[in-house]
């Protein structure tokens, strides 16, 4: 089971943080996020990709994080996941993102949130693995993109402008 | 897409985010989020606020929390948001409250409501947003009010809230077993879904199941088999594949799940072996993927009931793991011998220099998973070396939780495989000179006892050389800095003990260390006191041999500063030295005979020397004592531990404890209870006030240790006869405890493993020499195949590794070739499940509906969720160039990879396809569109300074 979905940048400042099971305080989440970020700190290049997270988070946790230019994308999951899937997990979060966004960088991560999200909510559904193909993660995105879109339209149209009724 | 342009979002939101990203310090940061805070107050009470300003307002709050502040003023308005009719806006608001609330908020009351509602909509994006909050925000007392929903949504037309439902349900099993015990057959009617999708998902919950309860799935089995090998022969929808792999995490979690039904059982196990062996055969292992799945097929073949075969193929993937370049695949390799030589404990020997060499690697991660698997494989002819090297990891390391694991480790491999005493005081030692603030101070004890009985015979001579050894030992250590308390309070028992013995050692010497010692920890006063016992004690033999014992100054000089102590346990000590130093030779010994601390002390339990006391006070009419049990009023006041206990653990009995000081008793047993101290105790010191508590922890083992606490001991005795009946039971154990007899070895065959791990360490500027010794003093010294390997492997190792590299791969993945080509596959898919008719499977197996309908659809589907059928076949094309693109650095070549083999990239922008095509691996980052979005950033007022240019490179560049 995925205990959580962490993104944050090579300065240890979060972008996305997502706990599915323990709810956690903004201040235990901010500290955990230092401790994490300190570790991956330390970590060479060229090692694996995986970390004991008994420390952090407790008994019989592992994280795999990845390095993508400036963020670091971070799952932590417990015994019952396989920590090269997981690798393969964060690939497909990626790589969902990079076709949403055409070449994703931080920005878009941060200006994104509900996209992002949204996204996320797709592949991990309640700490499981919901969907990992690209293509089928796009698609219900997509989905859920334009219906929001015309669901603001017909609601704001009278409130905010006349013009967006042309849409 | 509004995302894109402009990112949607008030200048406002930019100018936030930007000056946060060029904050300097944290205190800048939190001052701008403070700041922000402020506003956003203000702003979400005015009345009025458009809807979309309050999603932007919810929104920044989001981001706020995520920064470290508390945002709870808004959480109210995330909650109104849900309520809201516009998609876009209840889906925010769902975001914000699973973010922002634990299922045990207040606020969850008001949602509820909305979530039943919402499970109920027509749209089933509604119906999405609804079950993803459910997961998180429903608890055991609100489970009821959704679950009737929640169960209906199982039949739902869309297969993604199916797939959802199936989760939720999941997480209400987790949270609350009890509520869903009836509904847990849902989760086996959902593994016959029509959507294979679906079927997937229904494993989650019935993994956790499984792991509960395997006797009632047992009858699964032969239906989770041919899920897996259907899907494993690539009889689902390509839109299932994730890099050329058949639905990986299906595979995973059925193997998962095969591994808990086969364990211990044969007939299933044997219905697995088909399909397992198959795996080993086919599945690729150039892919990341291909390997997660093949590490999960070795978990289970370890797992089950073993088959020489399969174990076999399990070992050859593991060696081609651990013989990889890549981390990753040693970590999961070291991983895979863990588990196999549980059941073969040989088949680490072939992998010795690799494993050497992952404990030797700069990776942190896998030197620890290496320590592991030695820890698990730790037998008494390698203990030396394993316990050597985890020693040295853990002096290395700061993470004290990691430390701490890794002394208690060391200490439980020493306790339970020492080869000697003498190594055992050695590596105790050691681990309580780096870790001892770590280590439990039953630990010391052990030491402690260890050193005072020697080796359990008769064997005077070696009991002493080994006291001496020690206490040559300790002399060495003894002036270092930062010793930790517990190991210091060990030295000065031991030098105390044993120090002047053997007549090398000059009494006033020790007493000089000791004293250093105790000056050197004046905040220490459990160390200080130890000390002073060890003085008292070398003065007392001193005394008893007949010599004259001269104080140094220093000495003095502790003891009038003790006297005049706040500790009353210190003052006692150093009154107690001082009175011993006026006593002759005789009371002296009696006190403090010499090398007693393994005597067992006599407790009269039964005070028969009081009985004269008693007759007197009887004659005098005293009332006779009544022994607890017949007093009344009394019956479950046992013992005050007891007491303690139950008080602790219910109020319901705490009255109870208000009858303890019996109103009709005391006057009859309190006079009897300071008395006997004052008769019995001959020494002067012992007016020291017992009442009070004592905060000094090691006192039992000063107990065993001195007959000074002889009386003590006595005391205690008296106060169990009047008071607790079971208290004397703490008081003698430690001499009747013994030591885990380690006695097969005797010293010297010691002494000749030291030399040679001596010898193994002086060697160290030649490496691979001294990588040779360790396996083999690792994995058996004494097996010459294991010497021939280790040549072998040696000779492998210094010829350049590319030489050896391919050949080795070639030999062992012969097969794989030929199973190898995907693309062919891809296009041959409709001819296979053409011909899908099941062989073998069972005619009652559920998934054969399963089966009839994957039979059929795939086209279908392909042509439904493939942008369309020219872009299928261009992929093709595009996957065999990938192809031919080597294995090599997979793990950087899996963005290429998928973006070459997904069509609708393609079709969408032309030039990230060509590109990744081009640079066969990697997709740089382009210039257009990081220029695009620069522009954009400028327009919109974020400008990338120096500072944070970095948020606009590319991630996947």
């Amino acid at each position: 089971m995925i205990e959580a979905v962490l993104v944050m940048n090579t300065q240890g400042k979060p972008r996305l943080t997502k706990f599915y099971h323990h709810h956690m305080t903004a201040e235990k989440q901010q500290e955990m996020i230092r401790e994490i970020y300190g570790v991956l700190c330390s970590r060479a290049e060229n090692v694996s990709n995986f970390i004991e997270a008994d420390a952090i988070f407790g008994p019989n946790t592992r994280l795999v994080y990845k390095h993508y230019a400036t963020l670091y994308f971070v799952f932590v999951f417990d015994t019952t996941e396989n920590e090269l899937a997981m690798l393969d997990l964060i690939q497909v979060f990626v790589e969902t993102l990079d076709k949403c966004f055409k070449n994703v960088c931080e920005l878009d991560v941060v200006f994104n949130f509900g996209k992002i999200h949204t996204i996320l909510d797709e592949i991990i559904f309640g700490g499981q693995v919901l969907e990992t193909n690209c293509i089928e993660v796009m698609k219900s995105v997509d989905e859920i993109m334009k219906l929001e879109r015309s669901s603001n339209t017909i609601l704001l149209a009278p409130i905010v402008t006349s013009g967006r009724n042309s849409r | 897409m509004g995302s894109q342009g402009g990112w949607g979002q008030s200048k406002e939101f930019l100018d936030l985010i930007k000056s946060i990203g060029e904050a300097r310090s944290k205190a800048e940061e939190d001052r701008i989020v403070l700041q922000e805070i402020e506003t956003l107050k203000k702003r979400i009470t005015e009345p009025d606020v458009p809807k979309r300003k309050m999603k932007e307002y919810i929104i920044r709050l989001v981001y706020v929390e995520m920064l470290g502040h508390d945002a709870s003023f808004g959480y109210i308005h995330a909650v109104k948001m849900t309520h809201d009719d516009a998609l876009l806006l209840k889906r925010t608001g769902y975001l914000a409250v699973t973010l922002f609330l634990n299922e045990d908020h207040d606020l969850i009351i008001l949602i509820v409501n909305t979530i039943q509602k919402d499970l109920k909509s027509d749209n089933y994006l509604v119906v999405c947003a609804a079950l993803n909050a459910v997961c998180k925000l429903i608890n055991e007392e609100t489970i009821p009010a959704v679950l009737p929903q929640v169960v209906e949504l199982l039949g739902h037309q869309k297969e993604s809230v199916r797939k959802k439902a199936i989760m939720a349900l999941h997480r209400f099993y987790q949270k609350a077993p009890s509520l869903i015990t009836h509904l847990v057959s849902n989760f086996r009617k959902r593994l016959c879904d029509d959507d294979p999708g679906v079927m997937g998902a229904s494993l989650c919950p019935l993994f956790d199941l499984v792991t509960e309860d395997v006797s009632s799935y047992k009858d699964l089995v032969i239906s989770f088999v041919s899920i897996l090998k259907q899907v494993s022969e690539r009889r689902l929808p390509k839109t299932y594949d994730y890099h050329h792999m058949p639905a990986p995490f299906i595979q995973i979690r059925l193997l998962k799940i095969l591994a808990l039904l086969g364990a211990g059982n044969k007939q299933a196990s044997d219905n697995m072996h088909t399909v397992l062996g198959d795996m080993f055969r086919k599945c690729e292992s150039t892919s990341n993927i291909g390997n997660a799945i093949l590490y999960e097929c070795i978990c289970t073949v370890s797992s089950i009931y073993p088959n020489a075969k399969l174990l076999e193929a399990a070992a050859d993937v593991t060696s081609r793991f651990l013989k990889s370049e890549i981390h990753n695949l040693k970590y999961m390799g070291i991983d895979a011998l863990s588990r196999l030589i549980k059941i073969n404990p040989d088949i680490a020997e072939e992998h010795q220099l690799a494993v050497i060499d992952c404990l030797e690697d700069p990776d942190d991660t896998l030197k620890r998973k290496t320590l592991d698997l030695l820890y698990k494989m730790t037998k008494s002819s390698n203990v030396e070396v394993i316990v050597d090297r985890m020693i040295d990891y853990m002096i290395s390391i700061n993470d004290t939780h990691y430390k701490t694991e890794i002394a208690s480790r060391c200490v439980e491999l020493a306790e339970q495989f020492a080869p000697s005493n003498q190594w055992f005081i050695q590596t105790i030692n050691k681990v309580f000179e780096h870790a001892g603030d770590l280590v439990n101070v039953k630990v010391a004890h052990n030491l402690i006892r260890l050193i005072a009985e020697g080796f359990g015979e008769d064997d005077e001579g070696a009991d002493n050389q080994l006291r001496s050894s020690a206490v040559d030992s300790y002399l060495r250590i003894i002036g270092e800095p930062k010793l930790p308390s517990v190991f210091l309070q060990v030295i000065c028992w031991v030098l105390g003990e044993y120090a002047t013995a053997d007549g090398k050692y000059s009494a006033s010497y020790i007493m000089g260390k000791l004293c250093d010692v105790a000056e050197a920890h004046s905040n220490d006063d459990t160390v200080k006191g130890y000390a002073v016992t060890a003085i008292m004690k070398i003065c007392a033999f001193e005394i008893a041999a007949g010599r004259k014992v001269e104080l140094l100054p220093e000495c003095q000089a502790l003891i009038d500063e003790l006297s005049a102590s706040h500790s009353t346990d210190l003052q006692q000590r150093a009154y107690e030295l001082q009175a011993l130093l006026g006593l002759d030779c005789h009371a002296v010994e009696c006190i403090m005979p010499s090398d007693a601390s393994c005597e067992d002390i006599e407790v009269d339990k039964n005070v028969s020397f009081l009985n004269s006391f008693v007759q007197q006070a009887l004659e005098k009419g005293a009332t006779p004592y009544i022994p607890e049990s017949e007093r009344t009023g009394s019956i479950s006041v046992t013992t005050f531990r007891n007491q303690d206990q139950t008080e602790a653990s219910s109020h319901s009995l705490r009255f109870e404890a208000y009858e303890l000081p019996k109103p009709s008793l005391p006057t009859r047993a309190a006079p009897s209870l300071p008395l006997p101290s004052s008769d019995l105790v001959p020494v002067p010191e012992s007016y020291q006030p017992y009442e009070t508590p004592q905060p000094m922890q090691p006192q039992p083992i000063t107990d065993s240790s001195s007959t000074e606490l002889g009386l003590k001991l006595k005391l205690e005795g008296v106060q169990k006869k009047w008071g607790r009946p079971s208290y004397s039971s703490q008081s003698t154990p430690s001499t009747s405890q013994t030591m885990n007899p380690k006695t097969a070895n005797g010293i010297t065959h010691s002494e000749i493993k030291e030399a040679i791990s001596y010898d193994s360490r002086k060697q160290q500027h030649e490496v691979s020499a001294e990588k040779q010794r360790l396996a083999a003093s690792l994995f058996g010294a004494s097996s010459s195949k294991s010497e021939k390997k280790t040549q072998g492997s040696k000779a492998m190792k210094s010829s350049p590794a590319r030489v050896e590299k391919p050949q080795a791969p070639t030999s062992e993945k012969a097969p794989t070739p030929v199973q190898q080509p995907p693309p062919p596959d891809l296009l041959d898919l409709g001819d296979s499940t053409q011909s899908n008719a099941p062989p073998s499977s069972a005619v009652v197996d559920p998934f054969m509906q399963l089966e009839g309908l994957l039979g059929v659809p795939p086209q279908e589907v392909s042509l439904e969720s493939n942008p369309g059928a020219s872009a299928s076949s261009q992929s093709v094309n595009l996957m065999a160039l990938y192809e031919d693109t080597p294995g090599v650095g997979q793990l950087s070549s899996f963005a290429g990879s998928f973006v070459a083999g997904n069509p609708s990239v393609q079709s969408r922008s032309p030039r990230v396809g060509s590109s990744s095509v081009g640079s066969t691996a990697k997709k740089g980052p382009s210039p257009q569109d990081s220029l695009e979005k620069d522009a954009v950033a400028r327009q919109v007022g974020v400008t990338p300074s120096g500072l944070n240019p970095n948020l606009f490179r590319d991630l996947l560049g």
